[in-house]
């Protein structure tokens, strides 16, 4: 019945949002599933095998973090969260414990279509393309080549390594521990300074504008995000 | 909200009133009277409080039972408070323990022997002062008397007995009595009980025993105490029947006056008007004038002046001061304003002024017209009064030095001229000297001077010179004329100079009272008031003072106020303070209680209550004050109390216009905020009904416009929100700010980006110097911070005109400057842009909640940086953010893996 449509679980205890999401999802041809709880989240996964989750963090019987750790412990299926303005640790928390990306409430369908879409186009492909392109840019993974304009750009090694991370990671949210725990290492999670450093650098070389930049873009407060077309 | 809890619960004032009105009622005193020791007063007394410990809380405060068998049987059974143990002068004593009884608080407490003088260093040096204190807290008090002891009658005693008793006891304490109960024994029955030695005889009287307890005395104290009680009954007789409207056989309202003046008599004089004053049931004044001639009494004369009047008052007199020129004019004038009927005065001793007619008590009778006089004798002083320390002779020996020298030198000028000049106009200059002696040296002095000057005049310029002998009988005229001249001249002058000085006294008491009563009226705030007090005093009396006002937190209730460093106030001072608060009189050194303190201690009151307390530090040198001096002083209390008043009334008004003012900007802000809300949703609800209503046909293009709006104004409503709720959580402080070092290039393009389509339009120029380093601090909030000044840029200046954003280090800080080239902010408004729902004023006001500068304000300085807004030249505004700068080993402090 369900023709290979997408398969959506909308975990939100407020039943306007799910009403709402289910009409826009409905609409650009995925099928939904709905659960109100964290504990109907998880039951819904495990009988459902949803193709992505959108989980409120808001949840009234389960903390949404805590729900994501759980599914995370035996499915890799993209989660994206919706979160509340002003609680950037849960945010940050969630995406720690393998949420894929976040949207801001109130938000626009538009924004969560975009973000659905990346998401599931990382868990489609997990190894990546060997070449991102976006824009002018483009990263060449198997020959450590990186282009803008077609102009060659050289960069240290911190700076493609960091650049690598977040072309693995195009079109998501890193947050700032996991860039540093891919790029640096464990241990290094606190060490925003050499973090900001290097993006900035980096940003300086490959971007039109620095302090206006197309690709590699700011999640105040959460991370950074490579931006994909 | 916390403003209305400060305003206080009607219901709790009722209880807190009736709580206070319970407190300040008054126990009653019941006393025992008998008329000699040995009659049962005791007794009667332990049989009564046995009889109401049946239905009521009873305790033996203080009874003095002399081992008597009987006496100690009725004791069992009751209660007894312990008594104090002082030692004085290397003697155990015992005394009744006042705190414990009053801890205590019985409802009955059983108090022996009222007339009885406490150790000293007690609080109070006379018992019947302690049982005033019982009376005041509410404790009923049963207590025994021997009639000797009243205040009143210790003459009457005197002359009946011959022996002059030491205690006594005010009138006015008896006055006040509920109930007086006599204890009666025949005086045979007395007299066979104290052959069997069943009479308690202290050693003292025992010298006097055998005079005291003959039979004619006995009788006629105990025809004295009847009548006294008999007096007493008829007080309640009459009381009761005015109450009840029956008019009695009384005669109408008299007013009686007796006048005291420094001498001997004057004591006497007030027992025999209080006399007077019971029997006629009327109301009865002590009136002291204080003349210019007051200026040469002696401090012997002055306190007795003064004891008087505290006698009178004690016997229930309203005593009164008053100022004048002469005794007769000023008792005369106001007796007519005061209603007086009878006035009692002395008959002088001086034969000579009685012979002129001169005398007081002659021009009194003289003047007064409806008034009747009272002339009384007084008897000769008893024997046992304590001669008081004669202070420095009166007679000043200096002063008649210098008019000697004077009477030289005019005799010499004038054997200088005598050759031109006739003695009769010779006699001149020594007139010049009587008036300048009597100017500079007094009335003594200028008398002696007019003799030396007629016998001078005599000897060496009337023929025959240098002798006494006078040849021309006329010149025997003159000098008889040129003593009496001399000798008026003398007088009147020394008058004049000493109404002169007298005034010049009065007006400086009045410039002092002045010029205080002006500071304080100009002074506002309390310490200013406190301090204006105290120098005030340092500066008129030379000593010390210290405030103690009312004080919530401490534990005696009061907090003493004082500015110089090297007054101590210790706790003895507190407590006396205390007391003195609680109980509104005038306590410490020379008053009735606490006579021991170092300081004297004024109630500060006003007509709603006291305020505060005014403590004057005595040095050794100043013990007693005079009259002028206490009325200077408490004329400076009541100043005092009511500046302390006023201040604490500003700070009420001040409070309440605050609470005001609150409260009306909150109405309006609701009002604001409210409207605020809606007005986005009606957007938002018209456009999705209009979409819903059936009858409404709409083309794509309209149906697109009308959900833009739609979006447009809910987002504006969600922006609205975000504001509200980030101003309260930096009120409440609940704003949690994570440091970490922050890029500001990252931050002005986070800012952008959030900005989304409203940054598209405009040229946004960004300029960094050279190495700007990271600022440390909340990334989300920053870049809220940089959101809010680029919206707010791009509301104000035209579309199409270029924003600059720029950013540099200066010291430890790192600046960032936003710019644009749009209408500018006034001058007067620079600073209050910051300010919450503030709006510029302006005709073509833009759209806005007035919060996000003021949210800017708030997130940038709980990062410790700083917000300024400056006009541009050429027009346009620049926004000024400082934050600090990370360095290399910035970390947030939580965040320490």
């Amino acid at each position: 019945m369900s023709e290979n449509k997408i398969r959506v679980l909308i975990v939100d205890d407020e039943q306007a949002i799910r009403r709402f999401l289910r009409v826009a999802l409905t609409s650009q041809g995925y099928a939904i599933f709905e659960a109100a709880s964290g504990a109907d989240a998880l039951a819904d996964a495990t009988a459902y095998k949803p193709d992505v989750i959108v989980l409120d963090l808001g949840l009234p019987d389960i903390d949404g973090v805590e729900v994501t750790r759980l599914l995370r412990q035996w499915t890799q299926v993209p989660i994206v969260v919706l979160s509340v303005r002003g609680s950037e640790g849960d945010k940050i928390a969630a995406l720690d414990a393998g949420a894929d990306d976040y949207v801001t409430k109130p938000f626009s369908v538009g924004e969560l279509l975009a973000r659905l879409r990346a998401a599931l186009r990382r868990a489609a492909q997990p190894k990546g393309e060997p070449v991102f392109a976006s824009g002018d840019l483009r990263v060449d993974l198997s020959r450590r080549l990186v282009t803008v304009e077609n102009r060659e750009v050289q960069l240290t090694p911190t700076e493609y390594g960091l650049l690598r991370v977040l072309v693995t990671h195009a079109g998501k949210v890193i947050t700032h521990h996991q860039l540093l725990r891919e790029v640096w290492g464990t241990g290094y999670e606190q060490e925003f300074h050499i973090l900001h450093v290097n993006v900035s650098n980096l940003r300086h070389k490959i971007e039109h504008e620095p302090a206006r930049p197309q690709f590699i873009t700011t999640e105040p407060g959460v991370g950074y995000r490579l931006k994909t077309d | 909200m916390a403003e209305n809890d400060s305003r206080p619960n009607p219901d709790e004032l009722l209880a807190q009133v009736k709580t206070e009105e319970e407190q300040k009622k008054r126990g009653k005193l019941k006393i025992f009277l008998g008329y000699c020791a040995g009659v049962g007063k005791t007794f009667a007394m332990l049989e009564a409080a046995r009889q109401q410990k049946k239905e009521k809380d009873v305790v033996v405060a203080y009874v003095e039972t002399h081992g008597r068998p009987e006496t100690d049987a009725l004791l069992a059974g009751l209660e007894v408070v312990p008594r104090r143990r002082v030692e004085y002068r290397g003697v155990m004593l015992q005394e009744m323990d006042l705190d414990a009884v009053l801890a205590r608080r019985p409802r009955l407490a059983i108090v022996d022997e009222l007339a009885h003088t406490n150790v000293p260093e007690s609080r109070h040096p006379k018992r019947y002062q302690d049982v005033e204190e019982l009376i005041e807290a509410g404790i009923d008090v049963y207590t025994t008397l021997n009639v000797q002891h009243i205040e009143s009658l210790r003459n009457i005693v005197m002359q009946i007995s011959g022996v002059w008793m030491h205690e006594a006891v005010p009138d006015s304490v008896i006055d006040k009595a509920a109930e007086i109960e006599l204890v009666d024994l025949p005086p045979d029955e007395l007299l066979k009980r104290l052959k069997e030695g069943k009479v308690y005889v202290p050693d003292e009287a025992a010298r006097a025993a055998a005079g005291f307890f003959r039979e004619g005395n006995l009788i006629a104290l105990r025809e004295l105490t009847l009548r006294t009680a008999a007096v007493r009954v008829d007080d309640r007789l009459r009381a009761y029947l005015q109450a009840h409207a029956i008019r009695g056989p009384w005669p109408a309202a008299e007013r009686i006056l007796v006048c005291i003046s420094p001498n001997a008599q004057s004591a006497q004089l007030v027992r025999t008007a209080r006399m007077l004053a019971s029997q006629l049931y009327a109301e009865w004044f002590a009136v002291y004038v204080e003349t210019p001639n007051d200026v040469r009494l002696s401090p012997e004369e002055r306190n007795r002046v003064l004891d008087n009047l505290r006698l009178a008052e004690r016997m229930g007199a309203k005593t009164v001061t008053i100022r004048g020129d002469s005794v007769a004019a000023a008792v005369t004038e106001y007796s007519a304003k005061n209603h007086i009927t009878k006035i009692v005065i002395g008959k002088t001793q001086n034969r000579w002024r009685r012979l002129f007619g001169v005398a007081v008590v002659d021009q009194i009778i003289r003047r007064s017209k409806q008034v009747d006089v009272i002339v009384a004798t007084a008897e000769e002083k008893p024997v046992k009064q304590e001669r008081a320390a004669l202070g420095m002779p009166f007679i000043d020996w200096r002063a008649y030095l210098p008019p000697l020298l004077l009477i030289a030198v005019a005799t010499l000028l004038g054997h200088a001229v005598h050759s031109y000049f006739s003695p009769a106009n010779i006699i001149m200059i020594y007139l010049l000297c009587v008036v300048v002696t009597a100017v500079f040296w007094g009335f003594g002095p200028s008398v002696m001077v007019c003799i030396l000057s007629v016998l001078l005049w005599d000897f060496f310029f009337v023929n025959p010179h240098l002798t006494f002998a006078v040849e021309d009988t006329q010149y025997i005229f003159a000098f008889v004329t040129l003593l009496l001249v001399g000798l008026s001249i003398s007088y009147l002058t020394t008058r004049i100079r000493q109404q002169t000085d007298a005034a010049q006294s009065r007006e400086s008491e009045t410039a002092t009272l002045y010029g205080l009563s002006r500071t304080l009226a100009a002074v506002i705030g309390l310490d200013s008031s406190v301090r204006a007090i105290t120098d005030s005093t340092k500066e008129t009396f030379g000593l010390d003072a210290v405030i103690f006002l009312p004080d919530a937190q401490s534990k005696e209730g009061l907090k003493p106020h004082v500015d110089d460093p090297d007054v101590e106030v210790g706790e003895n001072e507190t407590a006396a303070a205390v007391w003195c608060f609680q109980h509104q009189k005038v306590v410490g050194h020379g008053t009735d209680t606490l006579p021991n303190a170092r300081a004297r201690y004024f109630p500060l009151s006003t007509a709603r209550g006291t305020v505060g307390v005014m403590a004057l530090l005595l040095t050794g040198a100043t013990s007693r004050f005079t009259a002028q001096q206490t009325r200077l002083l408490e004329a400076y209390a009541d100043l005092a109390a009511v500046a302390i008043e006023r201040t604490q009334f500003a700070e009420k008004a001040r409070s309440a216009e605050i609470l005001e003012t609150t409260e009306k900007l909150q109405t309006a802000l609701l009002n604001s905020i409210s409207h605020d809300l809606r007005t986005p949703l009606v957007s938002v609800i018209g456009v999705l009904s209009s979409l819903q209503e059936e009858g409404i046909e709409l083309d794509d293009a309209a149906r697109r416009n009308l959900i833009q709006v739609a979006r447009e104004e809910a987002e504006r409503l969600n922006h609205l929100i975000t504001n509200l709720l980030d101003v309260t959580r930096l009120e409440s402080a609940a704003l949690r700010v994570s440091r970490q070092p922050c890029d500001v290039e990252d931050i002005i393009g986070a800012a952008l980006e959030q900005l989304g389509s409203r940054s598209d339009t405009r040229p946004v120029r960004i300029e960094f110097a050279e190495g700007l380093p990271f600022v440390f601090g909340d990334f989300g909030l920053i870049v809220q911070v940089l959101v809010n000044i680029l919206e707010n840029a791009f509301k104000y200046s035209p579309p199409g005109s270029p924003v600059e954003v720029s950013g540099r280090k200066t010291g430890n800080l790192v600046e960032i400057e936003v710019a644009d080239r749009g209408v500018g902010i006034p001058e007067q408004d620079l600073l209050r842009i910051f300010d919450k729902f503030y709006r510029v004023q302006r005709p073509d006001s833009v759209v806005g909640t007035g919060l996000g500068l003021a949210i800017c304000k708030g997130i940038v300085e709980a990062h410790g940086g700083g917000i300024t807004a400056e006009n541009r030249p050429g027009g346009g505004t620049i926004i000024r953010v400082t934050l600090p700068v990370a360095d290399e080993g910035s970390r947030d402090a939580g965040a320490r893996a």
